[in-house]
């Protein structure tokens, strides 16, 4: 997995791109998110534009690094989703979990200023 | 690998990333369950598509057999926030047919069937 991590006002954005699976992409996501956290930035938005695969490990880390911000009294949410990654959203039933956007303005506006 | 024989077949793209990622999920499962992450033990790995238009993938590891019923639901409201147990719900959602068998040196044996021919469950997970 690649990323890229910009902050956009008080959000810590991460553009993902590549596979989240395990042995991966899913330990660097929950390192991505701790070192979000460990930096005071405890809103979060992945762009997961670029992502072309989450296995089971992946989404348990995305599950994972969710409760984790939730508890810490922040915000984690999910913009830009490929059709097949949203699929495994969908079967899984995470999409009723996490907050999904279109688009990165979209889901930026909703984050507390 | 598996690519290229579903390829060979003439198989959508859509099959052969669901497939893929079906695939991907035994693998993790043979080495991380079945054979407990032993560099000792071997996984197999058989990959067909037979003349009935079904591609026919079986996993085999080596270790001391699973029972694939004492999984959680995935789905169940007190597991959505589990970070583990849906390797086997990616499985039988991404494909047609999952089997659990016991290999005959004692491990797990696991069949993935994906029927390719029209009416097949080859594009979206969960129809």
């Amino acid at each position: 997995m690649k990323s890229q991590v910009r902050d956009v006002g008080g959000v810590r954005v991460m553009d993902l791109e590549g596979k989240i699976t395990i042995g991966s992409g899913d330990v660097q996501l929950r390192q991505l998110v701790d070192e979000s956290l460990n930096a005071g930035k405890q809103n979060i938005l992945l762009n997961l534009k670029g992502v072309s695969h989450i296995d089971s490990s992946g989404i348990g880390e995305m599950v994972g690094c969710f409760t984790t911000v939730t508890r810490r009294g922040g915000a984690m949410k999910l913009s830009n989703l490929p059709a097949k990654i949203n699929d495994i959203l969908q079967v899984t039933q995470l999409i009723t979990v996490f907050d999904v956007f279109d688009n990165e303005a979209e889901a930026l506006s909703t984050f507390p200023r | 690998m598996l690519a290229e024989v579903c390829r060979s077949a003439s198989l959508t793209e859509e099959a052969v990333y669901w497939s893929g990622m079906a695939l991907r999920e035994a693998l993790a499962n043979a080495i991380k369950h079945g054979n407990k992450l032993s560099p000792d033990k071997r996984v197999f790995v058989r990959i067909e598509v037979n003349g009935t238009g079904e591609l026919r993938i079986a996993v085999e590891d080596q270790g001391e057999g699973f029972d694939p019923s004492g999984i959680g639901d995935p789905l169940a409201p007190q597991n959505l926030l589990r970070e583990s147990g849906r390797g086997v719900f990616y499985m039988r959602n991404f494909m047609d047919d999952v089997r659990f068998t016991k290999a005959e040196g004692g491990g797990t044996r696991i069949e993935l069937t994906k029927k390719v021919s029209k009416g097949g469950n080859n594009e979206e997970p969960g129809s």
